[in-house]
């Protein structure tokens, strides 16, 4: 009972800090504007913890943080072993494979007004499809182990990269093209010094779309047959033999790659887009 | 019209494309086949076919290419063979009065349905709640709008499988309400950020009118912020029913439903039927199609009414 009393106090006492810390004068600081949506997690977790510990929740339904933690510490060679087999050899293979894939076929179609028109709707029509179902197809073609979870991924960040990099391709204007022309720039001079550049927005976009799609088609090809490891088979596995603490600690993992891999690619989005204006501020 | 021309000309090509993807796709298999059949083979055994390429198979046994176009179980079908798959599993189902039998793609793609509208309401609801607090709350801004990011990052379908188990533990029979609560999660995003967007898209000097006008707050928001996010919404809405509807599909692939298209797709890999598999994926794709485009029709019909339509 004290633990569930402590967690509501915590939690009023939060929300207090951060109201007031909202209408402060330091609200436009970095510190508040990291620790107030920090605190925020913060007040989650404690919740969680006190409504388990505090309603007597069996542990098998659902495992309160703090004993996530201590899985999670125990098994980190398990942990590691599932992270460089879905993450490094599953997502990032086919991450690498499919966006450089759709980069070039964007070039590549950019070339023709007829195809850019047809493929267009096309790919977009596509990168809304739940996709993720072709999973247990390309597994039964290129077998259980990671090679199949990178052509998931590839099919799966391939379409939003494409629809986006052909649609940045377009951004530079005919001013733009036509000073370009009369500096007899050729094709390549073009594309280089003026369209990649402008294009790179949208391309950002593409990729940061796909870091998230890489890891939902990494996991969910896994679920379809794998070697015996893999956060997947890991997840799926777990939630069977009814160690749920060890899944929570997956689930961990995948949250916690899942936002380094976005926050590294809008990283190098910011290092590279540092001219747009979404990024002056 | 030159963009229909486009796109079917795109369509033709990749229909041709698979055609001619399938003869080496399915070599491997129709050669087993013919071999089972006591028909001659080049090399004759399938261990040897095993270290050739498909190319050289193809090549060697021109005769036998033929019969991976009609096999029942290829690994890559043709388009038609789909086609046939899907009518027979829809159309031909319920001209026999039988569109809601369990073998039928109608009724699995309406239990999909049922669980991707649920999740819309959801999800829009949530999202719409939540960008009137940023809006309005400094404090929700702050504490909430990171989070929001940071939930997209997550990969759902690692909680997906839990969310089942909490809520079956939690004495919630069936699937639906988990189905729904994932297709939530991925659908409330894009109309959250759409609807920030929208409700601060009024102008300053469109506010302060109002405020000489001596408009209170509610009627500030119903008369001039909720109608200019109307676009907005509509827009995020398209994303969000198509995300939705890769949520439920997401929620029935890993955790052994079955019923729904997602529980098709799982349960033709059991089964080892390709052909259901394809059927079930290309019933989700017009699925999506159709749900997208009466958005698509509501937001054109509604922005006019409105005095916004292009």
């Amino acid at each position: 009972m004290s633990w569930l009393i402590f967690a509501l106090i915590f939690w009023a006492g939060a929300w207090w800090l951060n109201a007031w810390l909202a209408r402060s004068i330091y609200r436009d600081s970095k510190g508040v504007r990291v620790f107030v949506p920090v605190l925020f997690g913060v007040t989650l977790l404690i919740l969680w913890e006190g409504l388990v510990r505090g309603l007597n929740v069996s542990p098998v339904i659902l495992p309160p943080p703090s004993m996530v933690a201590q899985t999670f510490a125990n098994s980190t060679d398990i942990l590691w072993q599932d992270f460089t087999q879905t993450v490094f050899k599953g997502a990032f293979t086919g991450f690498a494979i499919g966006s450089t894939a759709a980069f070039l076929t964007a070039i590549l179609i950019d070339r023709s007004v007829f195809l850019t028109r047809g493929l267009l709707p096309i790919g977009n029509f596509v990168a809304a499809l739940p996709i993720v179902g072709i999973a247990p197809i390309l597994v039964s073609w290129f077998g259980f182990d990671w090679q199949s979870k990178a052509a998931v991924v590839v099919v799966m960040v391939f379409f939003p990269i494409l629809v986006n990099t052909v649609q940045g391709l377009r951004e530079a204007d005919s001013m733009q093209r036509d000073l370009m022309r009369t500096y007899a720039a050729s094709y390549m001079q073009t594309l280089i010094k003026l369209r990649l550049p402008a294009a790179t927005p949208f391309i950002f976009n593409g990729l940061k779309i796909a870091t998230t799609l890489a890891l939902i088609g990494a996991i969910v090809a896994e679920y379809f047959g794998s070697p015996t490891r893999g956060m997947g088979f890991r997840i799926s596995t777990g939630v069977g033999s009814l160690s749920i603490d060890l899944v929570w600690a997956e689930i961990a993992v995948a949250a916690m790659a899942g936002t380094v891999f976005y926050t590294l690619v809008a990283g190098i989005e910011k290092v590279v887009t540092f001219w747009h204006p979404s990024q002056r501020g | 019209m030159k963009q229909a021309l486009a796109v079917i000309t795109v369509l033709l090509a990749i229909v041709v494309l698979w055609y001619f993807a399938v003869a080496p796709m399915n070599i491997r298999v129709s050669l087993d086949q013919a071999e089972r059949a006591g028909e001659t083979v080049t090399p004759e055994l399938s261990r040897d076919r095993q270290q050739m390429s498909a190319w050289v198979l193809m090549a060697q046994n021109s005769s036998h290419i033929a019969r991976g176009y009609e096999l029942d179980r290829p690994r890559l079908p043709t388009p038609v063979q789909v086609g046939q798959e899907l009518w027979k599993t829809t159309g031909e189902m319920a001209m026999r009065g039988r569109a809601m039998s369990k073998r039928s793609l109608i009724y699995h793609g309406w239990i999909t349905l049922q669980s991707t509208l649920w999740g819309f309401v959801l999800g829009t609801a949530v999202g719409i709640l939540g960008a009137v607090a940023i809006v309005y709350s400094r404090v929700v801004d702050m504490s909430l709008m990171p989070w929001a990011i940071i939930s997209q990052t997550v990969p759902i379908v690692a909680l997906a499988p839990m969310i089942i188990v909490l809520s079956s533990q939690l004495g919630i029979e069936g699937r639906g309400v988990p189905k729904a609560i994932i297709s939530a999660y991925l659908c409330y995003f894009p109309v959250l950020v759409g609807m920030v967007k929208g409700l601060r898209s009024p102008a300053a000097s469109q506010l302060d009118l109002l405020r000489t006008y001596n408009a209170n707050g509610p009627q500030a928001f119903l008369k001039l912020r909720l109608p200019s996010s109307v676009p907005y919404l509509f827009t995020s809405l398209k994303v969000g029913i198509a995300a939705a509807l890769v949520g439920t599909i997401v929620g029935e692939l890993p955790t052994g439903a079955i019923s729904g298209l997602g529980a098709r797709i799982l349960i033709g890999d059991q089964f080892g039927t390709p052909l259901a598999i394809w059927a079930a994926l290309f019933a989700a794709a017009i699925l999506a199609g159709i749900l997208v485009t009466l958005l698509d029709v509501l937001q054109r019909v509604t922005l006019k009414r409105m005095g916004m339509g292009a």
